[in-house]
């Protein structure tokens, strides 16, 4: 059928009009990393408040607006878009499909973010001033008592909830009807089972969230009172319906990068995925887990003790799943033939710091013992091990190790471990010791605190400083390696990777898999 | 347990209790505090020492089976038995660490039986403390920020206690099981001490319940941990734990102080008296919208108001009434006739807003009554 052999069209054209899910995925992996720019921008602006006691840059309420917009970047622009870029870039290629099955979905779902992110930044400059209530926007903060510019916002808000749930329409609809022959479930890589099970937990969860941004603007505009207990509503139903959505929506940064992390470690351990089966189960085990565990974000708003104690040994039980695959993982290294490439260089540093994130995690989960850590500082320094050490550092390491398969050249490989060792220090110069502040009593979201907290808080910011500016180092080391990098040519980029993607030529034509592959072994064999 | 826990906490109790650089969390001096310390501790170990096993096998293997060093790959890839028992295990040890959990649980739950109620309401930014149970003339007043301004924004010495004092503190009675009902006015606040390990959301329209009780003297300080707003970090929370005498002093006191205030309301005031007063109250309860010298922020400017430059009784309207919609609360009810004439007074004679009116407390409560 497919008898055209033609690339890609020129001009602006070309990314205006794709429906090629290698120029989309292109277009998602620099959409995400434009908006992790501005969202470390963001988060530069807080880290220079907090630098010392006393406000010395910003009025507290902007801080509010830069905290919120952080949050709202950060997981909604920069994370889940760049995982759904490589989603579009690997998955077709990695099951042995030409393309997604929608494509014309996939030109769509992508050409409307940029609009949504536009807007949600234009709240800046509006009367009032950006959404200033935290990306979790508990009413009735976020609806009485917010700026005029929250109508804009929840308008991003389902545009980006639009925007993913098509996203996930599409992966799912390729991952089932788009496989090549042989290529069963239980083969396919597991990057692509874990976006298979986030791509149902996005379809599930996201409207719930539309659900929760319009009973907001019904609040707001038409006079209901969903959120208004003067109205007969509940505040506390907001954040049920939030953290209903707000949960799985953990897990759908997460589970993607468990797929990455299982990719790489096996490619650079020269040995094959240790329990893939357990995998496949952990993970869909910690997905159904996500649904029936939300209230734990809400221990301190005078639940019933029924309710805190189900919730308390449900989320305890995410740690039996979530040990599964650390233990898996450290099995692959075993006594494999281990180098340390930067990509294997993030997955380790993965590896240590999300389960330090997940230990801290299994903290929070005791109900008693979170009264004292609810939002705290200890509660910052757990979700950023665990969203940026989990889901950016792996973010990381699949683009330094898919790269060359990508243009054809290899990054330089000095550079990537520099970006890797100052990324580390940084990140645990900057989040660790908010463990300690955390424990001692500082609160989240405030832009100013007591004297005892100084000296950590300046180390944090120092911190984060140093790993901002190794983004940009990242940033140049990428387009370096587009531009000028050396020219690879090896189907097989790393000689521990496995998987079809690494049967294409390199770089991978524009079209690739017009006839279905032979699938030659079953996964987790050599 | 109690005897271990008060041995344990005199040396966390300095009279300050802040620890500069403290990194880990305080057992306070409650018996609940100490039992979630101790919580916290030990499931802390736990991760510790399995996270020393974890990483010592990863480590060990990156130093063992480099390719560098010629480790040749070994090609297993599954064992039944290791999965059933790193499932297994791990779920022997949450069930271990759900024992005590569920325990102390059901101890922060035992609101009953509580010699002494106060409802605490949360306020964009400050909290409002009644005491219920007493009999006579009821005791209920705000507590606000007491740090400067001018130490906040960095033109003064920053105290020792900067942003976690109050002008006027929460006082309780030592040894004395004391029930918190908490709520909120605007938004949803969460009121913590952490000394005394109670943290409960205020959510307008529900009333939470929380409970302690302190078994030695001394100053507890806290803050609000629920975003709710731009001076969301201006609302700190100070807990005066007295012997049961000084509390009752203290509350004769307090009751004195409101009939001496119902008096003053039946008086005609000077007009410095006013002014001063007016400022008192302006400082505490409008300045953090208005700005100092009422130039405005989050709400509009003082200084060349229409509204307060026009009629007066459409002034206190949106003073005791809010205007809604907007961050502008209804003070109505926060204030007392006294100081609403003191800051009515204050606002239509400061800033340049020389209109020469002098408000007494019998015309507000005039205009209150129609």
């Amino acid at each position: 059928m497919g008898d055209h052999h033609h690339g890609p069209a020129q001009g602006i054209s070309r990314w205006l009009f794709t429906t090629n899910h290698k120029d989309i995925g292109t277009m998602y992996l620099w959409f995400s990393f434009a908006m992790f720019l501005l969202g470390g921008f963001f988060a530069m602006v807080i880290r220079a408040e907090l630098f010392q006691p006393g406000m010395q840059l910003v009025e507290p309420g902007f801080f509010n607006q830069m905290t919120t917009l952080h949050g709202l970047v950060m997981v909604f622009g920069a994370i889940m878009p760049s995982f759904v870029g490589l989603a579009n870039w690997l998955i077709p290629m990695m099951i042995g499909a030409p393309d997604m099955a929608l494509p014309r979905m996939n030109n769509w779902s992508f050409w409307i973010l940029p609009p949504a992110f536009l807007m949600l930044a234009s709240t800046l400059f509006m009367e009032g001033g950006a959404p200033a209530f935290g990306w979790t926007f508990y009413a009735p903060l976020s609806t009485t008592y917010a700026a005029p510019s929250v109508t804009f916002f929840i308008f991003a808000i389902h545009i980006l909830g639009v925007s993913s749930i098509m996203g996930s329409i599409n992966i799912i609809a390729t991952v089932m009807n788009m496989r090549a022959p042989g290529m069963t479930y239980m083969k396919m890589p597991l990057f692509v089972w874990t976006w298979l099970i986030t791509a149902f937990l996005l379809v599930a969860v996201m409207p719930v969230l539309a659900g929760a941004v319009t009973m907001m603007l019904m609040d707001i505009h038409f006079g209901t009172s969903f959120f208004s207990a003067a109205g007969g509503g509940d505040p506390v139903l907001f954040q049920h319906i939030f953290w209903f959505f707000g949960h799985p929506e953990v897990y759908i940064i997460i589970l993607p990068a468990f797929g990455v992390v299982s990719q790489i470690i096996p490619a650079f351990s020269r040995k094959p995925l240790f329990g893939y089966a357990s995998m496949v189960y952990a993970t869909a085990s910690i997905a159904f887990l996500s649904f029936i565990v939300w209230a734990h974000h809400m221990y301190t708003v005078g639940m019933p003790i029924a309710g805190e104690l189900f919730f308390m040994y449900a989320t305890m039980l995410i740690a039996v799943p979530t040990g599964v695959k650390v233990f898996n993982w450290i099995s692959t290294m075993w006594r494999g033939a281990l180098s340390f490439e930067t990509p294997m260089l993030f997955c380790i540093g993965f590896l240590i710091l999300f389960t330090l994130g997940g230990f801290t995690g299994l903290m929070l989960s005791i109900a008693p013992a979170d009264f004292q850590y609810h939002d705290t500082y200890f509660v910052v320094a757990h979700f950023h091990y665990v969203m940026v050490a989990g889901a950016v550092f792996s973010m990381t390491a699949a683009v330094y190790y898919w790269l060359p398969k990508w243009c054809g050249r290899m990054y330089n490989e000095a550079m990537g471990k520099t970006h890797f060792w100052i990324s580390f220090i940084g990140f645990n110069i900057t989040f660790f010791p908010q463990h300690f502040v955390g424990l001692a009593g500082m609160p989240r979201r405030i832009p100013d605190y007591a004297l005892q907290f100084a000296d950590f808080n300046m180390m944090s910011s120092i911190g984060a400083f140093i790993y901002g500016a190794s983004q940009l180092l990242f940033l140049y080391n990428v387009v370096a390696t587009i531009v000028a990098g050396k020219p690879v040519s090896d189907e097989k980029v790393w000689d521990g990777a496995e998987g079809l993607e690494w049967t294409v030529p390199t770089p991978a034509p524009y079209h690739t898999f017009e006839e279905p592959p032979l699938v030659p072994k079953p996964a987790g064999t050599i | 347990m109690g005897k271990r826990v008060s041995g344990l906490t005199l040396a966390f109790l300095s009279p300050l209790s802040v620890a500069q650089n403290q990194v880990n969390m305080s057992p306070g001096v409650t018996e609940i505090g100490a039992d979630i310390f101790e919580l916290h501790m030990l499931i802390m170990w736990i991760c510790v020492v399995i996270g020393i096993a974890v990483f010592a096998v990863m480590f060990y293997s990156m130093y063992a089976h480099r390719k560098s060093k010629g480790h040749q790959a070994a090609q297993f890839h599954e064992s039944t038995k290791v999965e059933v028992a790193w499932t297994v295990v791990p779920f022997l040890i949450l069930i271990a660490m759900a024992v005590p959990a569920t325990s102390t649980l059901l101890e922060v739950y035992d609101n009953d039986e509580a010699e002494l109620d106060i409802l605490i309401t949360g306020y964009q930014w400050k909290w409002k403390y009644e005491y219920l149970d007493e009999s006579g003339e009821p005791v209920a007043f705000f507590s606000n920020l007491a740090t400067p301004q001018e130490e906040i924004y960095n033109t003064a010495h920053k105290g020792d206690n900067y942003l976690l004092e109050v002008d006027e503190p929460l006082v309780l009675p030592t040894n004395t099981k004391v029930r918190f009902l908490i709520t909120a006015n605007d938004v949803i606040h969460s009121w913590w001490v952490p000394e005394i390990a109670v943290k409960r959301d205020a959510i307008p329209g529900f009333i939470n319940e929380a409970w302690t009780r302190v078994p030695e003297e001394g100053i507890y300080r806290g803050q609000c941990t629920e975003l709710c707003g731009a001076y969301h970090g201006f609302m700190p929370v100070e807990v005066h734990a007295v012997s049961r005498p000084e509390f009752d002093a203290w509350m004769a006191a307090k009751r004195g102080a409101a009939a001496a205030e119902s008096q003053l309301a039946m008086q005609t005031l000077a007009v410095d008296d006013l002014m001063d007063k007016g400022k008192a109250v302006y400082d505490s309860a409008c300045l953090a919208c208005h700005g100092a010298q009422g130039e405005g922020g989050i709400g509009n400017a003082i200084a060349g108001s229409a509204v307060v430059l026009g009629d007066l009784s459409s002034h206190m309207a949106v003073v005791a009434k809010g205007v809604s919609g907007t961050a502008m609360q209804a003070f109505g009810g926060q204030l007392s006739d006294v100081d609403m004439a003191a800051v009515l007074t204050y606002q239509r004679n400061a800033f340049g807003n020389n209109t020469g009116d002098v408000v007494q407390p019998g015309d507000v409560t005039g205009i209150k009554n129609g």
